[in-house]
């Protein structure tokens, strides 16, 4: 794209414009930190906001969504966030250690660190270490070239965040839950980085909670799982959110890893979790679930790119969509094998149920393969709920809206089943059935 | 307790007739079986009754305890005591077998007004059904009818008919793939449920099950009507000389 040609902006890239000038003085961050974030600012004058045109954006149209920007939101309120914090039960009363990030700041009074640290793990304010002289490291995406527009938009804007260590060797004992909680509107931008140390295990949960009235949420995860060790991260993403909902995930798995991730959305207007998964060591394993409902209006991405680049690693994808009303669903995979990538097997899948004739679901699995002793496989289906089955089920006295739910249920609880981390899979059918209730 | 009357249905996609005006009365405590050549509609008329939307009613009506029961929705049917034993039980992947009898036993409890079962009353309940049936603890681990044989999917409908102590019970060939020592254990599992105050529906192609299941009533289905109505030996009669008098006679 040429950048002398100026684009004519949209009321919402003017409102982001306005947004940066008016909160830069308060942003954390080096030098070299506030000289990214003015590239990602000017990322977005020169290229405006990720929109139809760009291949990746395709269907995912955020430029003709956003009307408008709202602020960032202002500082939390404690005592509100300690209030939220306390209803947020998504996992029931599975036993976890939390750590908050409140109106997109670390909120250390609310977050369990002494026992985290007992664990081996160690937080640090993203803010802190933003200050420092490796400061630019914590905003730098591991891709190069044109950064992607929703992660360009997260550098310029970024509140705050976390910094989570995992020592070597360490095996935390409880899942982790990243509880990012609203307590007032605005827009929330969020940077957390979480590294695994070699031969350690831990599993990850995050949740967002709280209205952030016109606000868009923008988080992102930089991964690293270092040999031998072991992430699993489940996102939850429900509530039926008006404004954006935009989430990325960085991924870099050293050898012998494994890293597993289910990304589960259900409800919001217009939400994209996109995921860049990365091989650096041989012998690794990545497998990445996606559960995904949408109704009405709604329009959900689940947006992925796993990059082979060493050999002898498998991944699996495995993505199930549930649509409803006049919702939109999409799966973008790719699936990329260099040439010396040889012996890999990657398996991607995409499954969707339309529950109405107006949804509309576009599945787009890729592969892209450059090694010659691989084994890939892809596939995508597309359909209705079973009659025969619904029936079945209603001739044994089951009404039809629970003999669907039943239905549904079992469709999306293939992925959560293989995802396997059985503490959560309770509150995640929980979470389907509040969805099928309630959309 | 069953009166059908006049009964017509068609496939609704196609619209052809595959009932042509079948009349039948089952009372309390009485066993009819219908019997007839493949494609007479023997499946068509217990789906009829269970209420699948592949059929349209055209003509006749049926009542079930006296109300309508086309203006029923099938689990509003099942809640009112119908319950038909499927010739094909279909498989359910990703539905548990106990959490779909669960729901199923509740469901019709609920649309009753009864309260849930507690889930020891809901435990002792299938295990003992289960023990009689001779259905393994592992077959109700596994997703409904799931690598179930042909065998194990019929003992699994009869277990299904046994918890949910439905009030007309119609079986669609429920002795076909089924081996002596299986069909006696079915059998045996059906005729636990003989009641005075139930009724049953034996439909099959064969002689064999009335041995074991004896029915009070033997009718002939053929080209979608009844043709003959007699006593069980009317059924012996069927096995000798076979079904070719009624394919043509109903011609
Ligand atoms: N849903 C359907 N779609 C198309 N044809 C059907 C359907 N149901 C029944 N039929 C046809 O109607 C006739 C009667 O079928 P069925 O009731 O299954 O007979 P039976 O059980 O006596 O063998 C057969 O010719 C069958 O092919
Ligand atoms: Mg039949």
């Amino acid at each position: 794209m040429n950048a002398s040609m100026p684009i004519r902006h949209t009321q919402a890239e003017s409102d982001l414009f306005d947004r940066y000038d008016k909160a830069k003085s308060s942003f954390a961050g080096s030098v070299a930190v506030t000289a990214l974030r003015e590239a990602a600012v000017d990322q977005i004058r020169d290229h405006g906001l990720p929109h139809r045109r760009v291949e990746e954006y395709k269907y995912t149209d955020l430029r003709a969504f956003l009307k408008a920007a709202s602020p960032l939101s202002a500082a939390a309120d404690l005592v509100a966030a300690k209030n939220l914090l306390a209803e947020q039960n998504s996992y029931g009363d599975l036993e976890r250690h939390r750590i908050v990030v409140a109106n997109g700041v670390y909120v250390a009074e609310l977050s369990d660190s002494d026992a985290l640290a007992a664990e081996g793990v160690k937080i640090q304010d993203l803010n802190d270490v933003l200050e420092g002289e490796n400061g630019s490291q914590y905003l730098t995406a591991p891709k190069s070239g044109l950064s992607d527009g929703v992660l360009a938009l997260n550098t310029a804007f970024v509140q705050g965040g976390v910094v989570l260590e995992v020592a070597d060797g360490a095996d935390v004992s409880k899942p982790v839950e990243l509880v990012h909680i609203a307590t007032s509107s605005g827009a929330q931008v969020t940077r957390n980085q979480v590294r695994v140390g070699a031969g350690a295990r831990l599993r990850l949960l995050e949740t967002f909670t709280g209205e952030t009235g016109g606000g868009e949420i923008n988080s992102v995860f930089d991964y690293h799982v270092a040999d031998k060790a072991y992430l699993a991260a489940t996102r939850l993403i429900v509530g039926k959110d008006e404004a954006a909902r935009l989430f990325t995930s960085v991924t870099t798995i050293g050898a012998e890893a494994e890293f597993k991730s289910l990304g589960f959305m259900a409800g919001p207007r217009f939400a994209r979790n996109q995921q860049f998964v990365n091989f650096t060591g041989e012998n690794s394993e990545a497998k990445i679930y996606g559960v995904t409902m949408a109704g009405g209006d709604d329009l959900a991405d689940q947006t992925l790119i796993v990059d082979h680049a060493v050999p002898h690693c498998n991944s699996r994808e495995f993505f199930k969509t549930v649509l409803d009303g006049r919702a939109k669903g999409i799966y973008q995979g790719r699936i990329n094998v260099a040439q010396h990538a040889q012996k890999t097997d990657g398996e991607m899948m995409t499954q969707a149920l339309l529950l109405s004739e107006d949804a509309e679901m576009a599945n787009k699995p890729e592969l892209e393969i450059f090694a010659d002793d691989v084994i890939c496989a892809h596939g995508a289906t597309s359909g209705q709920i079973d009659e025969d089955l619904l029936f079945y089920l209603r001739a044994r006295g089951i009404p039809e809206a629970e003999a669907k739910t039943l239905l549904v249920l079992a469709f999306l609880s293939e992925a959560i089943e293989e995802y396997g981390e059985d503490d959560v899979t309770e509150g995640l059918e929980e979470r389907v059935r509040d969805w099928l209730a309630g959309h | 307790m069953l009166e059908i009357k006049n009964l017509h249905a068609r496939i609704a996609e196609d619209e052809t007739e595959i009932l042509r005006g079948v009349d039948l009365t089952v009372n309390a405590g009485e066993v009819h079986a219908i019997m007839g050549p493949n494609g007479s509609g023997k499946s068509t008329l217990s789906y009829v009754l269970a209420g699948k939307d592949d059929y349209e009613i055209t003509e006749g009506e049926v009542l079930f305890n006296g109300e309508n029961m086309l203006e029923m929705d099938p689990d509003e049917r099942a809640a009112a005591g119908m319950f038909l034993a499927f010739q094909y039980p279909i498989e359910i992947p990703g539905v548990a077998t106990m959490e779909f009898l669960k729901t199923a036993m509740n469901a019709q409890r609920k649309a009753r007004g009864e309260d849930a079962l507690s889930i020891p009353d809901f435990m002792r309940r299938v295990k003992a059904a289960a023990a009689h049936l001779n259905v393994s603890m592992d077959m109700l681990k596994r997703p409904l009818n799931v690598g179930f044989s042909g065998g194990e999917k019929k003992r699994a409908e009869i277990l299904q008919m046994s918890l949910l102590e439905p009030k007309l019970c119609v079986l669609d060939e429920t002795d076909s793939g089924l081996d002596i020592d299986a069909l006696r254990v079915v059998s045996e599992g059906v005729n636990k449920l003989r009641a005075p105050d139930r009724a049953m529906v034996v439909i099959t192609h064969y002689q064999r099950l009335l041995d074991h299941i004896v029915p009070d009533v033997v009718h002939v289905l053929s080209k979608g009507k009844i043709v003959k109505s007699g006593n069980k030996d009317l059924a012996l009669e069927l096995e000798k000389n076979g079904y070719a008098d009624y394919v043509d006679t109903a011609a």
